[in-house]
């Protein structure tokens, strides 16, 4: 049974269509590249599946349920979770702090619930050991590199289980080592079964991790096909339009 | 995948470099300048040492709340009007209107804390600068309260407010002393200097601990916990840090903010009933400049201006560090008015001296 399944998705903003019927399945464990040109719709269409709008037309099933989301909690309660793009981490926590943002640990003493500081950094720095990160939970978000502050978001989605994470472009503004530990904590959430969907505008990226890559332009989807099926040249062309669709 | 750039850190490092750091320097550098200016005029005495104690906690209750509203992000300019507003309030109540103590403390506390919601949601709604909102409310309630005043009583001082409270329970929790006993037993076994003559001849020069450095202790510590301790005070600094990141994981951002305006202003509004309770009586011009002390004593303490970064304990000591400095020079003989060429040296050292060191916990640039 497929893990998400859209039915002729659509969005309107005012007069703008940003979407339109767009049917798009991803499997469990599944990591699917989306791409397209500035405008595509991309961000758009992970904003509807992570629950921060609802679609104006078409359905979406959520492990062969029916989903209304309408506020990102909705979403994130069944096992979505979304990596923003501007990473929407609190610079001035640490990053065990950050890992549990919402969701706490605490401790029972009495009638009182004292945060659990211990637990969190514990739990936390097993997550970073099992993404295989050197970021270290106690220290301060604002200091971390930007492949740090990567793990330290997808930590956040590896606390939850979640079934499916989004990735709105998470290379976009890092150096090329980066990229590479990045890359890893892709491959890393794919070999705990997590299926991603992957927002980028690099091939590489796309190309050496995920299985499928999906294009938009202009709001419709232009092309679905496994990675091993295409290439880079014929996805470049979808993007700009030279190929009509695949 | 390992990141060279990155330097163990020592835990006694850590455990030394905290975000009060600055301000226990600061207290052991005014301690050891007055010890030695006015070591033997009596400051460090029983009865001195109450009235530094005293005015320092006036200090710390505003600026636990000040603190906690900080480093969730905002300010709030209207403590001082709030100060002047609820002492008149509770006293038109009581001895205009003639209501029990408790009840007129009691709906006081109703409507102060009720104009902290308001000053958070016009700030929250607007999404106007609360620099902006409660600087229209630091006018706003400084006019009401002398209109209010004079429209009835038509003086700005209202008296009589210590009579019309007398043997009221709620109002005893604002004025007066406890450990009363404890104190005399103190001058009894000579421990504690007694009055050698005079009304008062054979009781201990300091009769008890005020209620106000009860209050003072209760909300340090109440504010200490809330912000190191629960899941709210997490919320507090995420809030102050980057509110949309915050928001985005689910934190209740806005209901976090307004809460914080709301003790903000029980802080102010706790501060005005002891200072009522008192002096018997309340004047429409009290609280003057407040906002502003309590926000030097917070960030004295450490805390960052711009939110999500900041200590209680800090707060407390800055209001520490003020009380001596203020109570000190007059124990020192100094010019009063030299009190603020003083008080703006502090300030601008220790706001330099924390920038440094929040540098070094931080490793922001
Ligand atoms: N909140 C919004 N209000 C109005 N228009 C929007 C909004 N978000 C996106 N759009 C429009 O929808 C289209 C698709 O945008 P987006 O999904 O951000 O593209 P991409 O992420 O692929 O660059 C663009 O024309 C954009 O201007
Ligand atoms: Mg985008």
């Amino acid at each position: 049974m497929a893990l998400l399944e859209l039915r002729g998705v659509g969005k309107d903003f005012g007069a703008i269509r940003a979407l339109s019927d767009v049917d798009l399945t991803i499997e469990p464990g599944e990591a699917v590249g989306l791409m397209g040109d500035n405008g595509a719709g991309k961000s758009t269409l992970v904003k509807i599946i992570a629950g921060n709008f609802a679609p104006t037309h078409g359905s979406i099933a959520f492990d062969g349920q029916p989903v209304h989301f309408t506020r990102p909690v909705d979403a994130r309660n069944v096992g979505i979770e979304v990596v923003y793009q501007d990473l929407a981490l609190a610079d001035n926590l640490t990053a065990a702090a950050n890992v549990f943002l919402g969701r706490e640990l605490r401790r029972r003493i009495g009638p009182f619930r004292f945060l659990d500081h211990r637990a969190m950094n514990r739990r936390a720095s097993e997550l970073f050991a099992e993404l295989k990160s050197e970021t270290r939970a106690s220290d301060v978000v604002r200091a971390m590199s930007g492949g740090q502050r990567q793990a330290v978001a997808i930590a956040r989605t590896r606390l939850s289980d979640a079934k499916l994470v989004l990735m709105d472009e998470p290379t976009a503004a890092i150096s090329v080592r980066q990229v590479a530990e990045v890359l890893d904590l892709i491959r890393r959430l794919k070999d705990h079964g997590v299926a991603v969907i992957l927002i980028s505008h690099r091939m590489p990226d796309v190309f050496s991790v995920c299985d499928r890559v999906v294009v938009l332009r202009r709001g419709r989807k232009v092309a679905d096909k496994p990675v091993a099926a295409s290439s880079p040249e014929e996805v470049t062309a979808l993007i700009t339009g030279a190929k009509e669709a695949a | 995948m390992t990141d060279e750039r990155l330097k163990p850190v020592s835990s006694l490092r850590r455990a030394m470099i905290r975000p009060e750091l600055g301000a226990i320097c600061g207290v052991i550098l005014v301690f050891a300048f007055f010890l030695m200016v006015a070591g033997d005029s009596g400051m460090f005495a029983p009865a001195g040492f109450q009235n530094w104690l005293v005015v320092s906690a006036q200090f710390a209750i505003i600026a636990v709340g000040a603190c906690l509203l900080m480093i969730a992000g905002e300010f709030d300019l209207s403590v001082g009007s709030m100060i002047g507003f609820a002492g008149v309030i509770t006293a038109i109540l009581t001895v205009q209107w003639g209501w029990p103590a408790w009840l007129a403390i009691l709906v006081t506390f109703a409507i102060c804390v009720g104009l902290g919601a308001i000053n958070g949601l016009l700030v929250i709604r607007t999404g106007l600068p609360s620099f902006i909102v409660t600087l229209a409310f630091l006018y706003i309630l400084r006019g009401l309260t002398i209109w209010l005043s004079i429209l009835t009583t038509r003086q700005t001082i209202i008296g009589g407010v210590r009579e019309a409270a007398e043997g009221d329970w709620l109002a005893a929790l604002f004025g007066g002393v406890i450990f009363k006993g404890f104190f005399r037993w103190l001058g009894e076994i000579g421990l504690l200097e007694t009055f050698a003559r005079g009304a008062r001849a054979g009781q201990p020069v300091v009769e008890g601990v005020p209620m106000l450095i009860v209050w003072a202790l209760g909300l340090i510590i109440f504010g200490h916990w809330l912000l190191s301790r629960t899941r709210f005070g997490n919320w507090i600094f995420a809030s102050g840090g980057d509110a949309q990141a915050a928001r985005y994981v689910g934190v209740p951002v806005n209901r976090v903010k307004v809460l914080m305006f709301m003790f903000t202003a029980f802080c102010a509004t706790v501060f005005a009933m002891c200072q009522v309770m008192e002096f018997g009586s309340a004047a429409a011009d009290r609280g003057l400049l407040k906002e502003f002390e309590a926000i030097i004593c917070v960030v004295i303490g450490g805390a960052l201006l711009t939110g999500g970064y900041g200590s209680v304990i800090g707060a407390a000591l800055g209001a520490l560090i003020f009380g001596v400095v203020q109570q000190g020079l007059f124990f020192a003989g100094a010019e009063s008015s030299l009190f603020r060429v003083f008080l703006g040296t502090i300030l601008i050292l220790a706001v330099i001296m924390n920038t440094y060191i929040r540098r070094l916990i931080t490793g922001e640039r």
